[in-house]
């Protein structure tokens, strides 16, 4: 079986690109980062890509508005490539300021404005899985961090209906393990209806705030050296995988 | 005719209420009732309505945001306050706003027409306001020396039809011309040179060349052999190289009887010894002669370490102090040898009491008031924030430490670590030579008149003549597409051949740096990129405009590297070449401005013999300023009590020991994915003294990062105070799973007064201790830094002269690598029936401790005296603890570890208890050591101590492997929330239960 191939797009402030690859590649798929002047010079064509991954980061620093520089960089130079690419049967992922990204070229609907307390904020979440998507197969609920200034997540009336409608609310912050042990609330950031990710184009296309790629590792867990501690004394092996480790499987899964 | 957008949240804008509750923080007289904000782009280029009304769709968010031209006021408001940037200082917002109207309008914007940003605030409040309160708001939003306000009243806002048009655009009067500088002048006349700087026509002088009457005569003898007189840019020249920032004079030169001076006879001389005798297990590769540290990291990579200081810029603004600080040491890291990749920022700041309310002044008329101590607080820590996010490194360990002494000058810290292959193209990567030949190339940002003086001015204390151009605002993303160009692309395909970093003293020192390499340069300023026309040849030398690196290029590798810059949007230049001739050549234009021998440039400074002078009674004579003058009434303390719950809740809710997770939380410490053990830690989330790390996500090794610092202690007794933070630093690091025996140091001496001989005691002392610990602990320093003038000296608010000086500084930062990441050990408690050991003795000096400080009794030498002096180090006893603490930790022994520092026993108890969830029983009974009272059980911060927690069923194990070492069970982990304390008496001294000493311990910064 040939792997699919996976972009991470980097460039102007984009600095997740490198764990994003790595998690891509662990779950056996391909992935090439390419810097997006590659694609606007034609360098690097979009179309020879199964998966397109826009990762976390600080575009442009977050000037002017989260993710908005960079949209307007692609929806001056790659409009059409991204429209050909997103109606083929391919798979987009957005993390953090890549949904940010998403949002801001109009690929997937609504916005993200500043947190709650317009601060930025690392801490841990736990999410509860509330649409179809191939991202999400076979996942129920999961545990990730969030590290990000503006991830309230906004949509007006209609925009609501729609998601509703198409099944399309991803994930929601929910009170899980996480908030258990570290006492902390559901939701980090003031988001409408505690939207966590949003899915478009039938499930294929997945923006969420949460980063997948910093859960990959069993010791990315906040309690892990207390799950470590259990398992050594009941005799068992650490395992590798984190929580975040399934999302990008399911990716590769799709293809094969 | 410029135009103007602005940018209004069309949603419940969550800015507004955050700024809202800042504002009713000030103490306002009239509380305020709502707020809202506007961004605005001055766009200062001619555009059509079309192009305008498109500038506006790509500025805005068409969901959240609208877009207008016309700024729209709220109904009701009483104050509008626009705060924008004064010219010259880095726009990001606007910047970025011009890159995005270049590329979707496809317009190309002329040099001297760019897009400005600034923000106006509308204030409504519940009443009428005076002019005091609208003042204390106006003050809260901007910072003059960087920044404009501009103020209106709602009538005269809305007489005006909003706010007044401002172009910040920089005028210079273009005279990039040369003058020569005479030095024919009288001793007071040199000496006014040196600490004013060169005088220009109308009078005003340039600012500081920190040039001392003998390096200034050194410079005249040199020039009256050339027949000539110097020109200003030889002269700044001069004045950066030699600067006590630059060449580290104090430590370099003679010190009393030590001719090498300290650095070489203790720091290096330390780390000298201890490689030799590790012989083949000598994991040092590159050590104090490149831009940061490096050690093995495994067979393929080597970790460098740097930490840097920023102390003078921060305390003026503390903003861009602390942001240039962060992004400044992230060029340490890519200019390690031909570029390491960064993987881990740290951070530190010394600061005072956020609630301390002393008015300080920089001149007898107090029309330069220095920022207040949360303001200085709160823009540090926003600069690291800043800094760091935006970088995508992420910033894990970090501490924060308060002394009223930190009130003039705050210090901070900053630091990054790096990984860089060992080979690349077949070359040793930390090895990097310049050859003759090599074109010199600039990358990265423009220059600009910002951050002149910068390395003088360090080199001296702060004061009225302190510049303000010493401050530059960061600009990380343009640093962030260098970075990722250099060190992921460039530097692998072998495009260059040094690298190094442009700060302190800017091009003069970078290029000056690198062409000791070849033996001389010629560069031409006219070839540099500039951000404004005008700036004189002297400015463009010795700027210290950020996010520039320096590159040695082989002429043949230049096409290829320029294009692949240019397709990063990374801006590079040549400005000259690398040569042999042995001199240094700067030309502007036709103009020869700079032609110095390269010997004289480097080694003709004169060399100073300094002398230093034990104290009489240096306590006393420090302390003037301070909150310590309580200590009279406080003597009366009584140290002996029958409960000591409130005491120990007391303690953790002290600023020194309290959790600041506000910081933590809004550093991003997970980026790049290798967070192992992350700054909190624990159900509790309590703020860690090490970080574990996987910077190879390939590899299961991990960097254990620690660090620590007893400004308490300096003026007790400087050498114990070095010992205490050599140990602490690697205790803490030990406590987590590090091996002692693979652990590097770094140090950052930050002194005050360092003129003064006793300064210079005390600093000799330290630096005795260094070498003494180090080779003891077998942990070498790798890389340095030192800040020598902390001192502030101004205007108390009744107008009096005021020094304050910092307490002499070290910081200790250890750095190891462990084999297996999975390894590392947290400190939380991890399950209920679990015994609790204490490691080590328990020496009852309570000289310097946490808890005589909160008794108000924290430096009184006579006290001191009669309760125990302050603790020493037993470096031997505590190498061969913390080498069977390893092993036990190697055999998965030992279920959670911290370090017994800061509030002793008792915060360490607390920690562990409480940040695992759980209570616990402990006794002092027959806790080794030489204590007597409880007292001193509870809070002395001793030395070599670790806590540990360990499953019961493995006790007799983890006792065997700790043979030969204080290793004593004190007690066991409780299924509830009490935590109970008895004495030798078996009496219970103190019942606290961990739910209430969690929120003592988050309870004092919690809001901020």
């Amino acid at each position: 079986m040939t792997k699919p191939k996976v972009i991470i797009f980097s460039g102007y402030g984009l600095n997740c690109e490198e764990e994003t690859a790595y998690a891509f590649n662990l779950a056996s798929g391909k992935a090439e980062i390419v810097h997006i002047n590659d694609l606007v010079a034609g360098r690097k064509k979009l179309k020879n890509y199964e998966i397109l991954a826009v990762p976390g980061g600080f575009s442009y620093g977050d000037d002017t508005g989260s993710g908005k520089a960079y949209a307007n960089k692609l929806k001056n130079h790659l409009k059409e490539e991204l429209n050909g690419f997103v109606l083929k049967d391919k798979l987009i992922i957005g993390i953090c300021n890549g949904f940010q990204i998403l949002t801001q070229t109009g690929l997937l609907p609504g916005a993200l404005a500043a947190n709650k307390n317009a601060r930025y904020l690392d801490r841990w979440v736990d999410l509860k899985i509330t649409g179809e998507s191939p991202w999400l197969k076979g996942i129920k609920s999961l545990s990730l961090p969030i590290a990000h200034g503006e991830g309230k997540y906004f949509a007006d009336k209609n925009i609501l209906a729609g998601l509703k409608k198409e099944n399309s609310i991803a994930l929601k912050y929910v009170k899980g393990e996480i908030c258990d042990y570290q006492d902390l609330e559901a939701n980090p950031n003031g988001a409408m209806e505690d939207i966590a990710g949003i899915t478009g184009y039938g499930g294929r296309v997945f923006g969420l705030m949460p980063h997948p790629e910093r859960g990959m590792f069993f010791h990315h867990s906040p309690d892990w050296p207390v799950e470590k501690e259990k398992l050594i004394r009941a005799g068992k092996q650490l395992p590798e995988s984190g929580p975040g480790m399934q999302v990008f499987k399911n990716a590769i899964e799709y293809f094969s | 005719m410029p135009s103007r957008i602005y940018i209004q949240s069309a949603i419940p804008d969550a800015r507004s209420g955050v700024k809202k509750d800042y504002f009713n923080s000030l103490g306002l007289r009239i509380r305020v009732k709502s707020v809202s904000l506007a961004d605005c782009y001055v766009i200062d280029k001619e555009l059509n309505g079309e192009q305008l009304k498109k500038a506006g769709q790509l500025l805005a968010n068409p969901l959240t945001e609208t877009a207008a031209e016309k700024l729209c006021a709220p109904e009701n408001f009483h104050l509008a306050v626009e705060i924008g940037f004064l010219p010259g200082v880095t726009d990001n917002v606007g910047g970025t706003a011009r890159e995005t109207l270049d590329d979707g309008l496809k317009i190309k914007f002329a040099p001297a027409e760019n897009v400005y940003s600034s923000r106006v605030f509308f204030i409504a409040f519940e009443k009428k306001p005076g002019a005091e309160d609208m003042e204390k708001i106006k003050m809260s939003l901007f910072n003059p020396l960087i920044e404009r306000a501009a103020v209106k009243l709602s009538v005269d806002f809305k007489k005006d039809g909003g706010m007044d048009l401002v172009i910040p655009k920089v005028k210079l009067e273009a005279k990039a011309e040369v003058v020569e500088v005479n030095l024919e002048l009288s001793d007071r006349e040199l000496e006014a040179l040196g600490k004013l700087g060169i005088e220009n026509k109308d009078g005003t002088r340039r600012g500081p060349l920190s040039l001392s009457l003998d390096y200034l005569k050194a410079i005249k003898k040199y020039f009256d052999e050339q027949g000539r007189k110097p020109t200003d840019v030889e002269l700044e020249t001069l004045a950066q190289t030699w600067s006590e920032h630059c060449k580290h004079t104090i430590f370099a030169d003679p010190m009393d009887e030590l001719e090498r001076g300290i650095y070489k006879t203790y720091i290096k001389g330390a780390t000298e010894a201890i490689r030799k005798k590790k012989g083949k297990k000598d994991f040092c590769v590159s050590v104090f002669t490149d831009n940061s540290g490096a050690i093995a990291f495994d067979e393929n990579y080597l970790i460098t370490h740097k930490v840097e200081t920023h102390n003078t810029p921060s305390a003026l603004d503390p903003f861009g102090g602390s942001v240039t600080g962060i992004v400044g040491v992230n060029r340490d890291c890519l200019g390690f040898g031909l570029g390491a990749k960064p993987v881990i920022n740290v951070y530190g700041f010394c600061l005072a009491d956020p609630e301390d309310g002393t008015e300080l002044f920089r001149d007898k008329e107090k029309k330069q008031k220095m920022l207040s101590a949360r303001r200085i607080m709160e823009g540090v820590v926003a600069g690291i924030n800043a800094g760091g996010n935006q970088s995508g490194i992420p910033t894990n360990l970090g501490f924060i430490y308060f002394d009223p002494r930190f009130r003039g000058k705050p210090l901070v810290f900053a630091g990054t670590v790096g990984i860089i292959p060992r080979q690349i193209k077949g070359r040793s990567s930390h090895i990097k030579k310049s050859k003759p030949g090599d074109l010199i190339v600039t990358a990265g940002g423009r220059i600009g008149a910002d951050g002149i003086h910068g390395a003088t001015f360090s080199s001296e204390s702060l004061d009225t003549h302190s510049p303000a151009t010493a401050v530059q605002i960061g600009d990380p993303i343009t640093q962030k597409k260098m970075s990722d160009a250099l060190v992921k692309e460039a530097r692998d395909l072998g495009l260059y051949s040094s690298i190094t970093d442009c700060g302190a003293g800017g091009l003069s020192s970078a290029v000056g740096e690198m062409a000791e390499a070849t033996g001389g340069c010629i560069v031409n300023l006219e070839k540099a990129p500039l951000k404004y026309p005008g700036l004189a040849p002297w400015q463009i030398w010795i700027s210290e405009s950020q996010e520039r690196m320096v590159l040695s290029v082989p002429e043949k590798n230049w096409p290829a590297l320029r294009s692949l810059l240019e397709n990063r949007g990374v801006e590079a230049a040549v400005i000259g070449k690398f040569t042999d001739s042995g001199k240094a050549s700067v030309e502007f234009g036709e103009e020869t401005v700079l032609d110095l021998e390269m010997d004289f440039l480097h080694n003709g400074r004169p060399i100073k013999s300094q002398t230093t002078k034990k104290p009489d009674d240096l306590v006393t004579q420090n302390l003037a300023l301070t909150q310590w003058k309580k200590i009279e009434g406080a003597r009366t303390q009584p140290l002996l009590k029958k409960d000591y719950s409130k005491d120990i809740l007391n303690l953790i809710s002290k600023l020194n020991i309290c959790g600041f997770e506000f910081i933590t939380r809004q550093y991003d410490h997970e980026v790049q994915a290798g967070s192992v053990l992350k700054p909190l830690a624990g159900r509790g989330r309590i703020n860690a003294q090490a970080t574990v790390t996987r910077p190879v996500l390939s590899s299961k090794k991990g960097v254990v990062l620690s660090s620590d610092l007893y400004p308490a202690l300096s003026e007790l007794d400087p050498y114990k105070m070095a010992a205490t933070s050599i140990d602490g630093a690697i205790r803490a690091a030990v406590a987590t799973g590090a091996d002692i025996d693979n652990l590097a140091l770094l140090d950052n001496f930050c002194w005050s007064s360092s003129d003064d001989p006793e300064r210079l005691w005390q600093l000799k002392e330290a630096a005795r201790a260094c070498y003494d610990f180090a080779t003891a602990y077998g942990a070498p320093f790798i890389s340095g830094k030192d800040s020598m003038f902390n001192d502030f000296k101004g205007f108390s608010a009744d107008g009096k002269p005021i020094k304050i000086s910092i307490p002499p500084t070290l910081l200790i930062s250890a750095i190891g690598v462990i084999p297996d990441a999975y390894r590392a050990i947290s400190l939380d408690a991890k399950a209920a029936g679990d015994y609790i050991y204490v490691l080590g003795d328990t020496d009852g000096g309570m000289g310097g401790s946490e808890y005589l400080a909160m008794l108000g009794l924290g430096l009184d030498p006579g006290l001191a005296e009669k309760i125990g002096k302050v603790p020493g180090v037993d470096p031997n006893k505590n190498y061969q603890l913390y080498k069977l603490f390893y092993q036990a930790v190697q055999k998965n022994l030992i279920a959670s570890a911290i370090s017994i520092s800061r509030g002793g026993l008792a915060s360490a108890l607390v920690k562990t208890l409480a940040g695992g969830g759980f209570g616990g029983d402990v006794s002092l009974k027959e806790l080794p050591g030489n204590w007597k009272e409880n007292y001193q059980a509870l809070f002395s911060e001793s030395n070599g101590r670790i806590l540990a927690t360990v499953d019961k069923k493995k006790a007799a194990e983890f006792e065997k492997a700790m043979v030969n070492t204080t290793c004593f069970r004190i007690g066991r982990v409780g299924k509830n929330s009490d935590i109970k304390i008895s004495d030798k008496k078996n009496k219970i001294i103190s019942r606290i239960t961990a739910v209430g000493a969690l929120k003592a311990y988050k309870n004092p910064l919690k809001d901020f």
